[in-house]
């Protein structure tokens, strides 16, 4: 790890200020990507703003019968609260399929939102990466890709976004309130938090640099079942290679791209009365692979068409 | 940096690179050997231990986070002639071979058991809203953060049974 001073931050207003002022600042929150990051020296902050305890971990309801979910709350206390597995089963399942509890019990609902990819060539210094270092080349176009996006990736980078929660959080139409440079909290959705690569896949959130991410916001529930399924190596404690969150008749991918994907084709397939193959097909019909992820489309497909019949209360 | 960490009972204050993860603190700074790198990187939980109560990578944290928290590690849960339940289990069940994993396992247990008595959920959890019953299902995934080269988990999970004791 490179030297770095380190800060707690007292209040997130200071905290944004911190982080805005210098370019090679970064918030810590569970430090468990960062601090992985830091390491690998792929990421080298040369001064880190704590802001794991500021008093922003609360779970509360909100007017419109939603909840509030405070961004420094850790993943384990979101799935272990009574309102969110009575009321967002999906989100808390999603929760602990990830990682596992001594991680759960350290990564933030911010942090999770803001981890970076698990893409081999991000973490292998030695090898082109354009997110890494813009201009580079992509190795993972011609190499390792079994894990790679098959949706919404761009010549420069085919990465997928590697987390659960946000699977979840997508299909329930969650929404991110973030705090700017100016001390003002502006919202923006889950769904609209990622970019697409295009050719600045370094370029990866909608929020402006030191911008502190401090609750996400659940709308009330949609009516119908909630399932989330993870398609992975192991049956614990490994990174998906899809992942489907359906909450009602709104459906989320995961693994499949930059970002958590909300499935509106399949979402309107079944809306029109089509069957869940059906729907499944509509979504993935624009999917592409590059050579070692080819199977990464039956199978979404598949556990697309599972998860669908599982919250509709047939078999999966 | 400064940091002041209560470190199995014990008030410590370190004078530390803010680069220090908590496990080296422990380890290197304050001599408790116990807790192990593994794999340094949130893969192998060799390092858990307990902070606050709660278990987690010590690889992956920064001690100068810890200021002000309280830490337990292997050290600290029990000693010679006066053992955790846990530790008395894991001999009793001969719960690991090399030992290299087993003050995290021990540790992550420790951990476990509270979640359990606070109805945490797990992904083997199937009813969310009912109260969890620690089948061996649901000990083996939520002691899932912790992995045995040697491969000891029917034994690991014997001792934590033994604890834990029977479900109906
Ligand atoms: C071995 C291993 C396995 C894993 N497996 C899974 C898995 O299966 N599924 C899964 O979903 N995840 C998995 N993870 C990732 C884990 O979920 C993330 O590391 C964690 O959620 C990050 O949260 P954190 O609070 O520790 O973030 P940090 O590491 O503290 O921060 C991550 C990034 O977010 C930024 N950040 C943090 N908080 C905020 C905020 N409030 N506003 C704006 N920016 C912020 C930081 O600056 C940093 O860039 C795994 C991790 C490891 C090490
Ligand atoms: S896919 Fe993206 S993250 Fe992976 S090597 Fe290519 S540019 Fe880098
Ligand atoms: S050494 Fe910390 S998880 Fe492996
Ligand atoms: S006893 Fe050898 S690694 Fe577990």
């Amino acid at each position: 790890m490179r030297p770095f001073t380190y800060e707690r931050a007292t209040d997130a207003a200071s905290a944004v200020k911190a982080v805005s002022d210098n370019p090679n600042a970064r918030f810590l929150a569970g430090g468990t990507n960062l601090l992985d990051l830091m390491k690998l020296e792929i990421e080298h902050p040369t001064h880190l703003v704590d802001v794991g305890r500021l008093p922003l971990a609360a779970i509360e309801e909100t007017a419109d019968g939603g909840l509030r979910i405070g961004a420094m709350a850790t993943n384990s206390l979101v799935a272990a609260d009574p309102r969110v597995r009575a009321r967002y089963p999906v989100l808390a399942q999603a929760i602990i399929h990830g990682g596992s509890p001594q991680l759960r019990n350290k990564a933030t609902v911010g942090g999770n939102l803001m981890q970076r990819t698990r893409c081999a060539y991000f973490y292998d210094t030695t090898k082109p990466c354009n997110k890494r270092q813009p201009g580079a080349g992509c190795s993972a176009l011609e190499g390792l890709n079994r894990n790679a996006a098959i949706l919404g990736a761009s010549e420069h980078c085919i990465a997928t976004n590697p987390s659960d929660m946000s699977v979840a959080l997508t299909a329930l139409g969650a929404g991110v309130e973030a705090m700017t440079a100016t001390g003002a909290v502006r919202a923006l959705t889950v769904a609209d938090l990622h970019l697409a690569p295009g050719d600045t896949p370094h370029i990866e959130t909608a929020l402006s640099a030191g911008e502190l991410i401090t609750a996400v916001t659940l709308p009330p529930a949609p009516t119908g079942g909630q399932v989330y399924r993870k398609a992975r190596d192991r049956a614990s404690y490994a990174g998906g290679l899809a992942m489907v969150a359906v909450a009602g008749g709104q459906i989320a991918l995961g693994g499949v791209a930059y970002k958590p994907w909300r499935a509106l084709k399949a979402e309107a397939a079944l809306a029109a009365g089509q069957t869940p193959a059906a729907a499944a097909e509509a979504e993935l019909a624009d999917a592409r692979d590059s050579g070692r992820n080819a199977f990464k489309i039956a199978l979404t497909t598949r556990l697309t068409v599972a998860a669908i019949a599982q919250a509709q209360g047939g078999k999966s | 940096m400064k940091t002041t960490m209560t470190v199995n009972g014990q008030a410590s204050t370190l004078d530390l690179d803010p680069r220090t993860t908590l496990l080296d603190a422990l380890r290197e700074h304050l001599n408790l050997k116990g807790s192990k790198k593994g794999c340094d990187h949130g893969q192998c939980g060799a390092c858990t231990v307990l902070v606050n109560g709660v278990r987690i990578n010590s690889c992956l944290s920064l001690a100068v986070m810890h200021d002000g928290d309280a830490v337990t590690t292997i050290e600290g849960l029990g000693v010679v002639g006066a053992l955790h339940p846990l530790q008395e289990a894991f001999l009793k069940q001969d719960a690991f071979q090399c030992g290299y994993c087993t003050p995290g396992q021990i540790c992550s247990a420790a951990g476990m058991l509270k979640e359990l008595a606070d109805n945490w959920p797990s992904q083997e959890t199937a009813d969310l809203t009912a109260a969890i019953v620690a089948t061996d299902a649901e000990i083996r995934e939520r002691m899932s953060g912790n992995i045995c080269r040697c491969s000891a988990y029917p034994q690991i999970l014997a001792a934590i049974r033994d604890v834990v004791g029977a479900v109906a």
